[in-house]
């Protein structure tokens, strides 16, 4: 299948990545869609001018990120020549701050000017500003610091005219899972048809009587949605779906290290692991996505899990199926469309969609 | 690469051998797992447990042997030996700064490598203990402490130690390091003969592999030129480890230290290598589950990539249950101390591949503390694990004789 026409399929989202030079921006993008791991990434050169990136993700959903290098040249032209080419048809804009930023005015100033000609071409766009290098604030006064950060940073969203949630906080760092936590909050958001993926997982858990599932994306092993059913949701790991993408992206390195795959290539068919208090698999579940299922400790009930996955796996191609086969489909199956909001590929619309949702 | 059956460390003749009852090793073989195979072979095929039979009788012949090593050679600080006791006792010594805190703390305290960054100088003898499976005992001596003056107590820092690693920076100058760790490894040459030498030629990260290899071989080269000058012309029997903190480099340098201190490493060794040929196991690690420290492996070649991806799954697993299993903790180790046993369900983990269906590593709990890890060799598929359940159960039975758990 040739680019063009994969790109003529999928649903296209545009997300401006941006924040000042040295924010962090590259790092993050590395980390999460390009398997670098942490402490590789200071071998990274600046960004020069833009870096795009299409991202296949969830079957239908193709994220067309464009890294904006940060010098302050660069961003001079992203506000005037390229102004409009830039801000055009934006779903998401993820702004990165450095919270050890020596200069925290021009951060700010710089974050103003450019969600002004957000406003200008893409009132409707979600934004999602990342707190980064949380890590360098000493633990008791990370609370504080991030806090007079948003305060800031809302002053600034609500004088440009972004109010209420359309803007989205998130403090994060390379260092732990908090990147994988902030980075699914972007893709949550973005995924269309999450709303038709819960539900069907929903009966899927009920059927299984699992504790909890976790859906989550092969490459980015970014969590798209859960179902936590029963005393499961009182879990005292509140943060447990980051520590898991965290936990399964380490371990995809670890496995490329040893067979000397690379890290995008690493898939393994099925994970077990079974103790006296739960027993735990993953497994595929669609083309791009595999599903943990956490179910009690009982051997016959963990094998009819297993089975009953692998059956439901053609339920769930289905729905990539339609989504896949764009406009055309739209006509002939009318209920699924009318669950997975707005399939026009404009995407004011459908930020609007999900906006309302929430 | 060094396999772990080097002369030095197979060879049980320079372990200690303290009088015999005392040693939990030999007392278990003669009664308790004669008694467990036997048991196990009457309710299945008998021969499946020919290896274990003559696997006893190796261990009969080997504790023997160490027995009259021992009565041959009796050295007089053998009897204030602490080893006996079974708790590996670590000195870590050598310059300012070299990482000797921040090895301990990353390994027996899960600090993360960056931690250390700010850690305080050592001024005092800092001991740290780690109650794992093994419950191992650490100190640091301050560099500048007068040990070898006479009206120093030796005895109680040196009478009870079965280790000392020397860390040598070798990102920084080590010329002077060298001139101390000579000193010290004649003094103990010569006063403490028993305990082992290391050297943790560490900081390794961030530099090319030329210049770690001829830095590997400069030290080495140093330190036997040096030592032979003082009369000690076999290198005095010190072992050489690159490490850093930032890989997995330490963890296997420590698990090398650790084993050599360790009275049932032949028993453990022979096990794995019966289990391994078994099942057409690739490889074979016994971890210790906290520390990841392991304990044993088979006798094929061992390389760190395998170490690495067995570690690796350690804490894939590790993590899995502290997040599920929270419902069941008691105490808040990291481990689920729970009912396993009771329901007959123990612990296990497994990754299969794509396309083959063969299973890559497989994971087994032994108790709360070790674990079994083994990355599992082609065409091992789902009609194997029937064998490797079977062989594994045997392996934990003959385990737990070994250890008394
Ligand atoms: N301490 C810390 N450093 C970070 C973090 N993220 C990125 N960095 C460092 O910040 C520097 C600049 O990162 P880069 O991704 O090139 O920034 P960009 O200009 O925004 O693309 C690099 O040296 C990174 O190692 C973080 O979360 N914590
Ligand atoms: N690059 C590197 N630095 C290390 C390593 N181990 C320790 N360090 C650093 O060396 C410094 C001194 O460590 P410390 O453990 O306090 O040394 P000690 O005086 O020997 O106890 C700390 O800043 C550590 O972060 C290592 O493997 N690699
Ligand atoms: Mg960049
Ligand atoms: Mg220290």
């Amino acid at each position: 299948m040739s680019t063009a026409e994969r790109g003529k399929r999928h649903k296209q989202r545009k997300v401006l990545l941006m924040g000042r030079s040295g924010a962090g921006k590259s790092s993050m993008r590395s980390i999460i869609f390009s398997n670098y791991v942490a402490k590789d990434v200071r071998r990274l050169g600046a960004t020069v001018d833009v870096e795009h990136s299409n991202i296949k993700f969830m079957g239908n959903l193709m994220l067309n990120l464009w890294d904006c290098g940060g010098q302050d040249s660069f961003v001079e032209s992203y506000l005037t020549n390229q102004r409009s080419h830039v801000f055009t048809s934006v779903a998401v804009l993820i702004f990165v701050f450095d919270v050890s930023s020596k200069e925290p005015a021009p951060d700010l100033l710089s974050f103003a000017s450019t969600i002004r000609a957000l406003q200008e071409f893409s009132p409707n766009s979600k934004i999602f500003v990342l707190c980064h290098k949380m890590d360098l604030v000493p633990p008791d006064q990370k609370h504080t610091v991030y806090q007079q950060k948003v305060k800031e940073i809302r002053a600034v969203c609500e004088d440009e005219g972004f109010v209420g949630k359309q803007v989205d906080f998130c403090s994060s760092s390379i260092w732990d899972q908090s990147l994988y936590k902030a980075w699914t909050s972007v893709i949550y958001f973005l995924v269309p048809n999450a709303t038709v993926i819960e539900n069907m997982l929903q009966k899927l858990a009920e059927v299984l009587d699992a504790r909890e599932m976790i859906l989550y994306e092969r490459t980015t092993c970014l969590v798209v949605t859960h179902i936590t059913r029963g005393d499961e949701s009182h879990n005292p790991y509140k943060d447990r779906f980051e520590r898991i993408s965290s936990i399964l992206k380490t371990h995809k390195h670890s496995m490329s290290r040893h067979t000397g795959q690379m890290p995008s290539e690493v898939a393994f068919a099925e994970m077990q692991i079974k103790t006296g208090a739960f027993m735990f698999f993953i497994t595929r579940l669609t083309e791009n996505t595999n599903l943990a299922v956490v179910m009690p400790s009982d051997e016959a009930s963990f094998n009819a899990a297993r089975v009953n996955v692998q059956l439901a796996r053609t339920e769930f191609a289905h729905l990539d199926i339609v989504e896949k086969k764009g406009k055309e489909a739209h006509n002939y199956n009318a209920p699924r469309d009318a669950i997975t909001t707005s399939d026009d590929g404009d995407v004011d619309s459908q930020t609007r969609g999900r906006l309302n949702d929430d | 690469m060094r396999t772990l059956f080097g002369e030095n460390i197979l060879s049980p003749s320079p372990r200690p051998a303290p009088p015999s009852k005392t040693n939990p090793f030999e007392l278990s073989f003669q009664s308790s797992v004669g008694a467990s195979s036997l048991s196990s072979s009457s309710t299945s095929s008998p021969r499946q447990n020919d290896w274990l039979t003559q696997h006893i009788q190796n261990q009969q012949r080997l504790s023997a042997e160490a027995a009259n090593n021992h009565s041959t050679s009796n050295v007089s600080s053998r009897k204030s030996h602490a080893r006996r006791k079974g708790n590996p006792k670590l000195l870590f010594m050598g310059m300012r700064r070299s990482g000797k805190s921040s090895i301990q703390k990353v390994i027996f305290e899960k600090f993360s490598p960056a931690e250390t960054l700010y850690l305080d100088p050592t001024t005092r003898i800092e001991p740290a203990t780690m109650e794992s499976f093994i419950k191992f005992e650490s100190a640091e001596l301050p560099y500048n402490l007068p040990f070898t003056a006479p009206d120093f107590d030796r005895d109680a820092i040196f009478a009870s130690t079965g280790a000392i690693i020397w860390v040598l920076d070798m990102q920084d100058e080590y010329y002077h390091s060298i001139t101390k760790l000579i000193e010290t490894a004649v003094f103990v040459l010569e006063n403490y003969p028993r305990i082992n030498f290391e050297v943790f030629i560490h900081k390794t990260d961030g530099l090319s592999e030329e210049y770690k290899y001829d830095t590997f071989r400069d030290v080495r080269q140093r330190v036997a030129d040096e030592l032979a000058d003082h009369g000690h012309a076999d290198g005095g029997g010190i072992a050489f480890y690159q490490t850093s903190i930032f890989d997995h480099s330490v963890y296997e340098a420590m698990s090398k230290v650790i084993q050599k201190l360790l009275p049932q490493l032949p028993a453990m060794e022979s096990l794995l290598n019966k289990l391994c040929s078994a099942c057409r196991i690739q490889k074979a690690y016994l971890f210790d589950t906290i520390s990841k420290i392991y304990l044993a492996t088979d006798a094929s070649p061992t390389f760190l990539k395998d170490y690495e991806v067995c570690s690796d799954y350690v804490d894939v697993i590790v993590d899995i249950k502290q997040i599920y299993g929270w419902q069941t903790r008691g105490q808040d180790g990291v481990l689920v101390t729970d009912s396993s046993r009771e329901s007959g369900a123990p612990g296990e983990s497994l990754i299969t591949y794509d396309k083959s269906g063969n299973t890559y590593i497989y994971a087994r709990e032994i108790n709360d503390y070790l674990s079994l890890i083994c990355v599992m060799g082609q065409g091992s598929t789902a009609d194997k694990r029937v064998l490797i359940d079977y062989n594994v159960s045997i392996l934990n039975d003959a385990l737990q004789q070994v250890f008394k758990l």
